[in-house]
């Protein structure tokens, strides 16, 4: 197996990602789509890990799954907070800050 | 090593058909179930690259409880499941090419790098006590540090999402 075969699907899952979090409104959705930037760290790291031949990569993989799933939760907290304030989760409507 | 190589092309063939669907499809609920797709590809390739804990936690902490999170999510904040027509903005076009530029970019970054570099052939999985020694020796500040991270995350998300 090669190295570059790992880090180019890391690095399509990362770009698909990247369109999601532009394309979508729905907030739920951008959340989805930053879990899959996150996941495509996850794999960068586990292969170098394996290309190095340290443990080092795993500790930092588990962290991040930690951090995305504070992320995640924090997240949803503030979607939640957003539509009973708004009705609406679409961020194109949230606009206050808007000069 | 020719088992592995088949697993790995039809696991990444898996995993981006389902995040093209994630990112495009018109139902909130199916793009979770899509993620659900992706989110194991990922355990599956972990497992390919020798790292058993990383899977098995990508396991139980994204698909079981991101997955629920997020259907929730979607449950307390939408009235109907379904179809839905307004889910991406206006300029979703520029998305595209953003995401091919960056796509290309990278791609060259890497064939330059690693050109036809090599995994080790009889890699060792690195076991859970490897790990366990890892974050309990050396990275036993960020360890705290992410334990304060998780505890504010559950404050948090109390505080915001309660009713008063």
């Amino acid at each position: 197996m090669y190295v570059n075969q790992f880090l180019f699907l890391a690095s399509v899952l990362f770009c698909i990602g990247v369109y999601g979090v532009i394309a979508r409104k729905n907030a739920v959705l951008i959340l989805m789509s930053i879990e899959l930037i996150l996941n495509s760290v996850n794999i960068n790291l586990l292969t170098f890990a394996l290309r190095n031949g340290s443990a080092d990569g795993h500790t930092f993989a588990l962290y991040i799954i930690a951090v995305a799933a504070a992320e995640v939760g924090v997240g949803l907290g503030l979607v939640l907070l957003v539509y009973r304030n708004k009705k609406t989760i679409s961020v194109d409507d949230l606009s206050e800050m808007r000069g | 090593m020719i088992a592995q190589n088949i697993g790995f092309w039809i696991i990444a063939v898996l995993m981006i058909v389902a995040a093209l669907r994630v990112v495009t499809t018109n139902n909130v609920v199916h793009a979770a179930l899509w993620l659900v797709v992706v989110l194991a590809g990922a355990a599956g390739q972990y497992i390919l690259l020798a790292a058993e804990f990383v899977a098995i936690t990508q396991v139980l902490v994204y698909i079981g409880a991101v997955m629920v999170l997020f259907l929730f999510g979607t449950m307390l904040t939408r009235a109907r499941i379904g179809a839905e027509s307004d889910l991406n903005n206006s300029y979703k076009k520029l998305g595209i090419p953003v995401g091919l530029i960056m796509l290309v970019a990278m791609g060259l970054a890497l064939t330059r790098s690693f050109g036809a570099e090599k995994l080790p052939d009889s890699a060792k999985v690195v076991s859970t006590q490897e790990v366990s020694d890892q974050i309990f020796g050396p990275y036993l500040l960020p360890f705290w540090a992410l334990s304060f991270v998780l505890l504010a995350a559950v404050v948090g998300a109390i505080v915001l999402a309660r009713k008063d």
